[in-house]
């Protein structure tokens, strides 16, 4: 049966009490808090419950709060196939050192979605089989999806910083315009009046480079 | 830098020997590469090495605004960028809490299905390919030209297509376009049953896929696999008809479930033939759409030059061709951009059971179950 | 070759090659002559059949192949012959450089070698040995060799896992083919190409439909031992041959290239022209083997031997034969997946090696029959096995082929390149 947030809100706070926060004003998605110390059981709790049945976890992702707070905050999209309803589930973590249970024991795909996490905002899942970054190269340094993240202008020789474009093209054609004026300036006093005008300057970047 | 792969790898006995299959290997479909443990031909384990074609796709969508990022998640799945257009443009209107016009929607719904057949068709293709069947893949591509041409005409990009906006679609249906997508319907039916007796039953086809690689009904859920991957383990959902989205409660159709056809429920070969047969249906809805298509604006009046949606965050999805896509997007009311773009793919769930599975199979299976699987590199690492 | 040299030299300058000083040296150089000849004509036929095959598979896919460099692109195999010659010949640091170098030119041998004891007509050949058979299924074994010496010099995974591949593989299917090849062998009481040839000729002085090449005196149709024996020896000469459904040493999907995954420019190419002249090879096998050889329908081979022009009809009659199953190679490569390699050795040493067993005994049995069983009762059993093996499939054929054609609907096209 179909259960509507409030009602699986109402469960869960039952089970945990004061580990379950306050179900927010579904908004657009229903969501509650959950103590990270308690994330597991309260999933454990979410999966296990037949009236409940949360079999799919949907997606785990963070979002990062820097200027305002200094949280992270842990996203949980729970889907159940069976029932047929979905909730989020969030937990809030300190910036510095953010680490909580993993969920891996509880389903299966939280190990390459935390693994993702992990990588991208720093966040480190205790009793995670393989805890590695994912998209990132094994030694490369900071989370990048968080706010502060600063690149560090290059990985071993391969540089990551440029020029901008527009700068490389107003070079080129101030280079363009000065040959034009060189030639110009050679033609306008001719050693014979036959000679021919000047010619205009080749056109794009061909003398440059 | 590969030390520790090499250390979850764990000691390697005489006979065992590590094979670095990728990232550059004709059929690991773009840049994925696997470490494989094996000995001689039979695998030990196969881990997954992904990132090689990582844009930070979610960091972007931090820095543009919200409809300047749709161009970007053309770039998420290429082979079927309608779908991460929709899921997109689905996610930012229901932060501002408005929904595309009907005609919009029929328009959506004509694309995608259309982007589907397209997709599916390259993963049939490929798959017959890295069987050894070098043939079905050139028809499959033939028949996407025409559909790219369609597509073309319709939105003016073959590959990255921008045609759905937030709020509706970038432009109408053009004059006889109608006419043009259902002949190659008729014609491509018929093509249909053409793959089936080329490949489809074709005995060494079928031996090399029967019974290899089976997922389970609750494994793949487990693990989170979605669209065609989860239906071929036996699960019956499709969002479509479970959860309609846009106009999809408008049309008739069944949801293919994987039956075993030749082995267990749940196999590669289920897997394959529930993509056959999604286009099949995929062809009856674009079908029922043309003929339905209602008249009326094709994009929301009320969207304004910056869109600026209230404080929130939505979670919306769609059924991709590679399964269930989800944005989600959070704003915070006073910037014209994200607070934090998220995309949750079906192809990078599905690399996590690639290690499990590993177990056991030989070299040309881990191929097939890849290709099985239909995964897209740019999906996988975003 | 001796005889062959003697009689030339007798029609064309009236002299006894025996009275001249260096006669050692006129028959040398007539060896190196054909030994050219040979090297040219696989060589030249590899590159062709890249190109038909080429044309073939770009018609089965809705493409257009080659059709830049001479008329229908023909030449375009000059070209990429050009282009691989003159490309860098790249050694890996880590190769062992002497194997790496030397793998190719093995191949390549094994390869050529087999030509000398393979008949192209009447009398056409370069050495009719007694035991051309036995040596052309032995030097085969040298492209083994080859194969495995460049894949474990290449120090490459992908390479060796390609040739230990080739290795099980070849060696596999030796078993069924040599059992295979002892049906015809035992049918005709010769291992010469020739004699085997001879025996499909129809008994002697018979009528117009009786003699020479007519199908029904084809060993394919000879028992059903012997058509069993068609099949086996056809499919372990495509996995001999590397081709599909048997490509795994060199299956692009799974192994990059196999074991020529390191090699460039010439080297690369002497693999592919072996590849393609296997082709040839193996088709030509099938057709002495199975298809009666050069035999002229209606024509008794002693009125061959002496008349040039049946010679030349000969030749014809076994190179179209020839033909059309290297057309059936090119066909079978681009309509059929890969098998795995469990599944290629159970094939072989499950189904295929007790079924030619089975078959060469079974011929033996049948060999002492005809001795026993009056001579009516033989030619009627022939004539009954004549209709059901070989009209039978091919009026199925023709049923599918037209059925088929009715599905599609337009687009009817049936060219085949």
């Amino acid at each position: 049966m179909t259960l509507s947030p409030e009602e699986i809100h109402a469960k869960a706070k039952a089970a945990f009490g004061e580990a379950v926060g306050e179900l927010q004003p579904p908004a657009k998605d229903a969501f509650f808090t959950v103590t990270p110390a308690k994330i597991r059981e309260v999933c454990a709790f979410l999966k296990e419950d037949p009236s409940l049945a949360f079999d799919f976890l949907e997606d785990v992702t963070a979002t990062d709060h820097h200027p305002k707070e200094p949280l992270i905050r842990l996203v949980y999209h729970l889907f159940s196939y069976r029932h047929r309803h979905g909730i989020v589930v969030k937990a809030e973590l300190p910036r510095d050192g953010a680490s909580l249970p993993s969920l891996d024991p509880v389903w299966k795909a939280a190990n390459w979605l935390e693994r993702e996490v992990y990588d991208l905002f720093g966040v480190a899942f205790e009793g995670h089989p393989d805890l590695r970054r994912i998209m990132m190269p094994d030694d490369w340094v900071g989370h990048p999806l968080r706010k502060d993240y600063q690149e560090a202008g290059g990985y071993f020789d391969i540089t990551n910083v440029r020029d901008s474009a527009l700068v490389e093209f107003r070079r080129m054609d101030e280079a363009v315009r000065a040959a034009a004026e060189k030639s110009a300036a050679t033609n306008a006093t001719p050693a014979t009046p036959a000679t021919a005008p000047a010619a205009p300057a080749p056109a794009g970047g061909a003398q440059v480079h | 830098m590969d030390e520790l792969v090499i250390q979850k790898l764990g000691p390697l006995s005489d006979e065992e020997m590590v094979l670095n299959m990728g990232p550059q290997h004709p059929s690991t479909h773009g840049v994925i590469r696997f470490v494989v443990k094996g000995d001689g031909e039979v695998i030990k384990v196969a881990l997954p090495v992904v990132g090689y074609l990582h844009r930070a796709i979610e960091k972007i969508g931090e820095i543009v605004t919200f409809p300047g990022f749709m161009p970007y998640t053309d770039r998420a799945d290429y082979l079927a960028a309608m779908f991460a257009n929709e899921g997109y443009a689905l996610a930012v209107e229901k932060l501002m809490g408005l929904e595309a016009p009907p005609r919009a929607q029929y328009c959506r719904a004509i694309s995608c299905e259309l982007n589907r057949i397209a997709s599916h068709l390259i993963s049939v293709g490929t798959m017959g390919q890295d069987i050894g069947a070098l043939t079905p893949f050139v028809h499959a591509l033939r028949e996407r030209e025409t559909l790219n041409d369609l597509i073309e005409e319709l939105c003016g990009a073959r590959l990255t297509y921008h045609y759905h906006r937030i709020g509706g679609v970038a432009f109408d249906v053009p004059d006889g376009w109608a006419e043009k997508t259902l002949r190659f319907l008729d014609r491509f039916e018929r093509i249909l049953d053409e793959y089936d007796r080329l490949l489809t039953w074709n005995e060494i086809y079928v031996k090399r896929l029967a019974d290899l690689g089976v997922i389970p009904a609750e494994m793949a859920i487990d693990y989170g696999l979605v669209g065609p991957n989860l239906r071929a383990s036996g699960v019956d959902w499709d969002l479509r008809r479970d959860l309609p989205y846009g106009c999809y409660r408008d049309f008739q159709f069944q949801v293919p479930v994987g039956k075993g056809w030749v082995g267990k429920v749940g196999d590669c070969f289920d897997r394959y033939y529930v993509r056959i047969l999604e286009m099949r249906e995929s062809v009856k809805i674009v079908r029922q759409a043309l003929e339905k298509l209602p008249a009326g604006e094709t994009m929301h009046p009320k969207i304004p030059k910056k869109v600026k949606p209230p404080a929130g965050e939505a979670w919306a999805r769609v059924e991709s061709a590679r399964g269930e896509m989800g944005y989600y997007v959070t704003a915070d009311g006073v910037s014209e951009k994200a607070q934090r773009v998220r995309i949750r793919t079906g192809s990078y769930l599905a690399m996590g059971v690639v290690e499990p599975l590993s177990r056991g199979m030989m070299i040309a299976d881990l191929v097939a179950l890849i290709a099985s699987l239909d995964v897209v590199a740019p999906e996988i690492d975003r | 070759m001796q005889t062959a040299a003697d009689q030339l030299i007798r029609s064309l300058f009236h002299q006894d090659p025996g009275s001249w000083p260096w006669t050692q040296l006129v028959y040398l150089a007539f060896m190196l002559a054909a030994g050219m000849i040979m090297t040219t004509f696989a060589a030249v036929f590899s590159g062709t059949l890249s190109w038909y095959e080429r044309r073939v598979a770009a018609r089965m896919q809705s493409r257009i192949g080659p059709n830049r460099v001479g008329p229908a692109g023909f030449l375009v195999w000059v070209a990429d012959a050009l282009k691989l010659i003159t490309k860098e010949d790249v050694i890996p640091a880590d190769a062992d450089p002497i194997l790496f170098r030397m793998g190719p030119y093995f191949v390549v041998t094994g390869l050529v070698l087999t030509f000398v004891a393979l008949p192209f007509g009447d009398r056409i050949i370069a050495a009719d040995m007694n035991l051309g058979l036995f040596y052309i299924l032995s030097i085969t074994a040298l492209v083994v060799v080859g194969i495995i010496m460049s894949a474990w010099s290449s120090n490459s995974k992908w390479s060796l896992i390609g040739g230990i591949r080739s290795a099980a593989q070849v060696i596999s299917y030796e078993i069924p083919a040599g059992l295979a090849v002892m049906v015809p062998v035992l049918l005709a009481g010769s291992l010469s190409t020739q004699g085997i040839i001879r025996a499909q000729g129809g008994p002697a002085g018979g009528s117009f439909f009786e003699i020479g090449g007519w199908p029904w005196n084809w060993f394919l149709f000879e028992n059903p031992m012997a058509f069993a024996a068609f099949f086996i020896f056809f499919t372990a000469a495509l996995a001999e041959g590397n081709r599909t459904p048997f490509d795994l040493p060199e299956a692009e999907s799974e192994l990059v290239a196999g074991y020529n995954t390191e090699y460039s420019g010439m080297r690369f190419s002497y693999f592919f022209l072996t590849e393609w002249a296997n082709v040839w090879v193996m088709s030509a096998l099938g057709t002495l083997l199975f298809l009666g050889g050069w035999q002229i329908p209606g024509v008794a081979s002693e009125a061959v031997d002496h008349s040039g022009w049946l010679v030349v009809a000969s030749v014809l009659v076994f190179v179209v034969k020839t033909l059309a199953l290297v057309n059936v190679v090119v066909w079978l490569r681009w309509t059929l997946p890969r098998i795995r390699v469990d599944q290629m050795m159970i094939l072989c040493w499950k189904y295929l090696v007790p079924v030619a067993m089975g078959c060469v005994l079974l011929t033996a049995g049948w060999i002492w029959g005809e001795s026993v069983v009056p001579v009516s009762v033989i030619s009627g059993f022939h004539l009954a096995f004549f209709l059901v093996a070989g009209i039978v499939p091919l009026v199925l054929f023709v049923r599918q082929t037209f059925q088929n054609l009715r599905l599609v609907g337009d687009r009817v096209d049936l060219t085949n390149w």
